[in-house]
């Protein structure tokens, strides 16, 4: 049997106290056969269950199988729980489990001085030690005596304690991650009972000497925990108040596939679906390939091209063409991108967007492709682009482009992000039926059938299903007449055409309601942010504006084209500073379109802002003193 | 493009209802006039109205076909036709879709949609104008020009070896694989014929004369004046005979043919398209001149569940496993709480 080391704080006699706190961020970390991101969601869903606001950040390497006890094959797990509205993963770590040397080398800047630092020892042997440089032992040196250090043999205790269940060797070993997550129940004071029904809901049937094993390794963490006084604190974050509602946990990913879904089950026609495999964005493939029964056809193409190539070919046969890929997957797509653009074709293009250029960071987050999106195609080329704030928003913001790519017979690009993708929330589910109609059909009378003519409110081209009598038409990626789409040479046709197109998306605006700015409505400092740097952005302008700064915040989430009335917002205020995950593409794009000085923070380190950071920044463009 | 009032399906076609009536503007003599017409031939006999049509291409001259035809029409982007065509299929499974490409388009910028739509078995029908040449780019060397060809992109001549599309098609697993000429009408029709019959990827290399950028490459063995010595026509369950007097044939050796006298005596082979391995289709398409009889006519054809109708019965089990798509069910999930 193992030993547990007490720091000092903690003494194994004293009967502990529980403390209220208002929000705490949890950090698990291992190597990535240690099951952390298992250990994770559980903790999570545990705690959606119980009623906390939540918000989640998993990190994970992008090697499938990297060496163990290497910093390359650390896999994380955040996860920020609270009694009120939060929206980013949190800054700081209060508690981090760390299950081996690597872990704690990796994640150790992240938690807060006096933070609790769980860790296995038997991750931190002379050969786990030496694959990450540490010279000596750090839960034996003395290193860590700013932490609240709790460590246990976790995977000798395991194996003992899912013996009963029958299992033995590295598959007992396996349940470590279990063992670990008992503690952290203990340690917040979380029930059971939810993660017991759904582990036996999940294993029992095909692999019920697993489930037992799973469930035993939980409860002898949780016992361990509490029998021998593990902590003399444990804590508790009290349920949060949610607006009334029927609420789910949900990531970005999984909203977006079901947006897609909703897409074909309200729009009336199918949705194809043509996507390649990619990080992070395959998981959307994953889930649409099970909802065929929604009307989904979903094809996975021998490449990028073939994607969004064949979904441009099904929005031509009459149902919307669907492609999905990360920022290198959506360089490859641009010619046929532009062929929907020339064409007049509905078509909705996905990117997950990840850190760059090239193959950069793969599993890490950015916002590095807007510009692309907006311009990266060749000629002019107006694409409208959406962006979702929060992993639930993905499905309004993904349904919408759905829906204006068919109104409006144009590519829409969504842009979502890693962080957005695999991060969680917890979401008020919307009234399916409340979803706004689609109308595909106009133009479709045979008697004087135009395929090029526009529908005076959209400046959209009719959508002819292919195979409908009378309506049989040809077109091609050359520039074609007005109206009757014969192909044209003609300079000012051309001229005119180019000018159609633009101001096709240009009449998206009419689809933006007016522009939300929190805090002050004029003043010192606007901060205007898009994508999955909502959550910080927006927490750090209410912190600053509740030091009674001048300071307002505007969310764009349409960025082609731009809400009419944001030009106005702008010159309400002395300076405009726009956080980016990236060099700062939004500011030039702002500059460019209304001409005026905007300031940009730029952090490019392949994951989420920080409030705290964002706090300086803004105190930084504020006046000092006011 | 104009629109055209389609016929009443129950009325007779003839070609010129699958005519556009757009100016065809392919240089005067190519050998792409004789293959629209074929085509606007053969579609006109099948009952089928212009609307249940659908031509898709990439580009390059080839490429302007389905602009010339009265049917729906998609001339895309360069190499991409075939993926263009895989959507359209799906969008609309009983739309009847043919894909025109070229050597550049089919083999060269689309060789991987090539591989991977004949591999799927896509109900498509493919034409592909071999001309072994790039036209519209004006005269660079194509993926199956020939060794040592001279042109503008190779001042010294060829150093690539050539691609051969048949042993591309049937290493793809295509499951109708032929071969016809741009100057035998009767012979084109025929081929076009059975591939519209057929169920699944068929295809289809046309050798296509280019008379400005490759005049009379082919003309050596497919001239009409030798040809009967330099061509042999498959046909299913005949003996390989070829000759103006039909005298010689092709007997198997091993994994090869050899051309031998047809006496009596001689064990010519008996063409079988439906040869389960397609390993005697490959040595056919392996034929070339002037070592032997180059190869016309259908080279396989076998049966196998189209991509689409794998792709229908999938959505259709779901729908039986999970009945009526709910949405209301689907946004909840396994897991929800309510907040009062
Ligand atoms: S360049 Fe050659 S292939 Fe192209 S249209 Fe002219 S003759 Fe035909």
């Amino acid at each position: 049997m193992s030993t547990v080391t007490e720091d000092g704080i903690l003494g194994n006699t004293e009967r502990h106290e529980i403390k209220e706190l208002d929000s705490v961020t949890i950090l698990f970390a291992g190597d990535s056969g240690d099951g952390m991101q298992i250990t994770g969601s559980q903790f999570t869903d545990a705690s959606v269950v119980f009623g906390n606001d939540i918000s989640t950040f998993p990190d994970f390497p992008a090697e499938i199988r990297a060496p163990s006890g290497t910093l390359a094959g650390v896999s994380a797990y955040q996860l920020h729980f609270s009694n009120h509205d939060i929206r980013t993963p949190g800054d700081r770590v209060d508690t981090l489990v760390a299950m081996n040397a690597a872990a704690l080398k990796k994640y150790l800047p992240e938690l807060e001085k006096g933070g609790i630092l769980i860790a296995d020892k038997s991750g931190f042997g002379p050969n786990e030690l030496k694959k990450v440089d540490y010279a000596s032992n750090p839960l034996e040196d003395g290193s860590l005596s700013e932490y609240r250090v709790v460590q246990a043999d976790i995977t000798a205790q395991t194996i003992a304690a899912v013996k009963p269940a029958g299992l033995t060797g590295r598959n007992a070993e396996r349940c470590k991650n279990f063992y670990t997550l008992g503690i952290a129940y203990y340690l917040y004071d979380r029930p059971l009972e939810p993660t017991f029904d759904e582990i036996r809901k999940r294993f029992a049937k095909k692999e019920p000497v697993i489930a037992e094993a799973n469930i035993a390794a939980i409860q002898a963490g949780y016992n361990f925990a509490h029998t021998i006084e593990l902590f003399k604190v444990t804590y508790r974050v009290r349920r949060a108040v949610f607006e009334p509602g029927t609420y789910r946990n949900i990531s970005g990913n999984l909203a977006t596939a079901m947006g897609v879904a909703a897409a074909a089950s309200r729009s009336g026609r199918k949705v194809f679906f043509g996507s390649y495999p990619i990080t992070p964005a395959s998981d959307i493939l994953h889930e649409l390939s099970r909802l065929k029964h929604f009307g989904v056809l979903t094809f996975q193409a021998e490449d990028e091209i073939a994607a969004v190539a064949s979904a441009v070919g099904a929005s031509f046969g009459g149902i919307l063409g669907v492609t999905c890929s990360s920022g290198p997957g959506i360089a490859l797509k641009s010619e046929a991108i532009n062929l929907a653009v020339m064409t007049e074709l509905p078509l909705v293009v996905i990117d997950v967007q990840r850190s760059g250029p090239s193959t950069g960071m793969p599993t890490k987050t950015e916002q590095a492709d807007l510009l692309m999106a907006l311009f990266g195609r060749n000629s002019d080329s107006p694409i409208p682009v959406i962006a979702p704030a929060t992993p639930g928003e993905c499905f309004e913001c993904i349904y919408e482009a759905a829906r204006v790519a068919v109104k409006y017979m144009t590519p829409v690009m969504f842009l979502s992000d890693g962080y957005l993708g695999n991060g969680a929330e917890p979401w008020k589910i919307p009234d399916a039926a409340a979803l706004k109609a689609f109308n595909p059909s106009w133009g479709l009378d045979p008697a004087g059938f135009k395929p090029y003519a526009r529908n005076p409110d959209t400046g959209a081209r009719p959508w002819v299903p292919v195979g409908t009598p009378g309506l049989n038409y040809r077109t091609t990626g050359i520039e074609k007449a007005e109206n009757s789409g014969g192909i044209s040479y003609d300079p000012e046709n051309h001229q005119r055409m180019t000018k159609a197109r633009f101001d096709k998306v240009a009449k998206i605006a009419q689809e933006i309601p007016a522009t939300p700015v929190f805090g002050a409505q004029e003043g010192d400092l606007l901060v205007v942010s898009w994508g999955g740097t909502y959550g910080a952005t927006l927490t750090a302008a209410e912190t600053v504006f509740a030091q009674g700064k001048k300071i307002g915040h505007v969310h764009l989430r349409w960025l082609n084209p731009l809400p009419p009335d944001l030009g106005s917002i702008l010159k309400r205020y002395k300076k405009i500073l726009v956080p980016e995950i990236n060099v700062g593409q939004l500011a030039y794009h702002l500059r460019g379109t209304y001409g005026i000085p905007v300031e940009s923070y730029a952090r490019i380190r392949g994951k989420a802002f920080t409030v705290g950071e964002l706090v300086t920044a803004y105190h930084a463009q504020l006046p000092q003193g006011a | 493009m104009t629109p055209t009032t389609t016929p009443a399906p129950a009325k007779a076609f003839t070609p010129q209802d699958f005519h556009s009536g757009l100016i065809v503007r392919w240089c005067p003599g190519c050998g792409d006039y004789a293959i629209l017409a074929a085509v606007q031939k053969v579609l006109s006999e099948r009952g089928k109205a212009p609307h249940e049509y659908a031509f898709v291409s990439g580009i390059g001259c080839s490429s302007r076909f389905p602009l010339y035809m009265s049917t729906y029409g998609f001339h895309s982007i360069h190499g991409r036709a075939l993926a263009v065509a895989t959507g359209v299929k799906a969008a609309a499974p009983s739309q009847e879709v043919w894909v025109i490409t070229g050597d550049g388009d089919c083999l060269s910028i689309g060789g991987n949609h090539f591989i991977h739509a004949l591999r799927r078995n896509q109900d498509l029908k493919i034409i592909l104008f071999n001309n072994e040449i790039y036209g519209l780019t004006k005269g660079q060397y194509s993926p199956t020009s020939r060794k040592g060809l001279v042109n503008k992109s190779a001042p010294y001549g060829v150093i690539d070896e050539p691609a051969n599309p048949l042993r591309l098609a049937l290493a793809a697993g295509a499951t109708f694989v032929a071969r016809t000429a741009d100057n035998d009408m009767a012979h084109m029709t025929e081929v076009f014929r059975r591939a519209a019959a057929h169920k699944g990827s068929a295809f289809i290399e046309v050798l296509q004369n280019c008379v400005i950028f490759n005049d009379k490459v082919f003309e050596e063995y497919y001239g009409v004046k030798t040809r009967k010595d330099t061509l042999i026509y498959l046909h299913d369950g005949q003996p390989l005979l070829y000759g103006k007097t039909v005298e010689r044939g092709l007997r198997l050796d091993g994994f090869s043919f050899s051309s031998v006298e047809a006496s009596g005596e001689a064990k010519i082979h008996v063409h079988d398209e439906h040869e389960s391995t397609g390993a005697l289709a490959n040595a056919l398409a392996g034929l070339t001149h002037p070592d032997y009889p180059v190869p016309l006519g259908v080279f396989r054809q076998v049966e196998r569940p189209a991509y689409h109708e794998l792709m229908y019965e999938q959505v259709d089990a779901a729908r039986k496993a999970y009945g009526e798509p709910d949405l209301a069910k689907l946004l909840k999930g396994p897991k929800t709480w309510t907040v009062s």
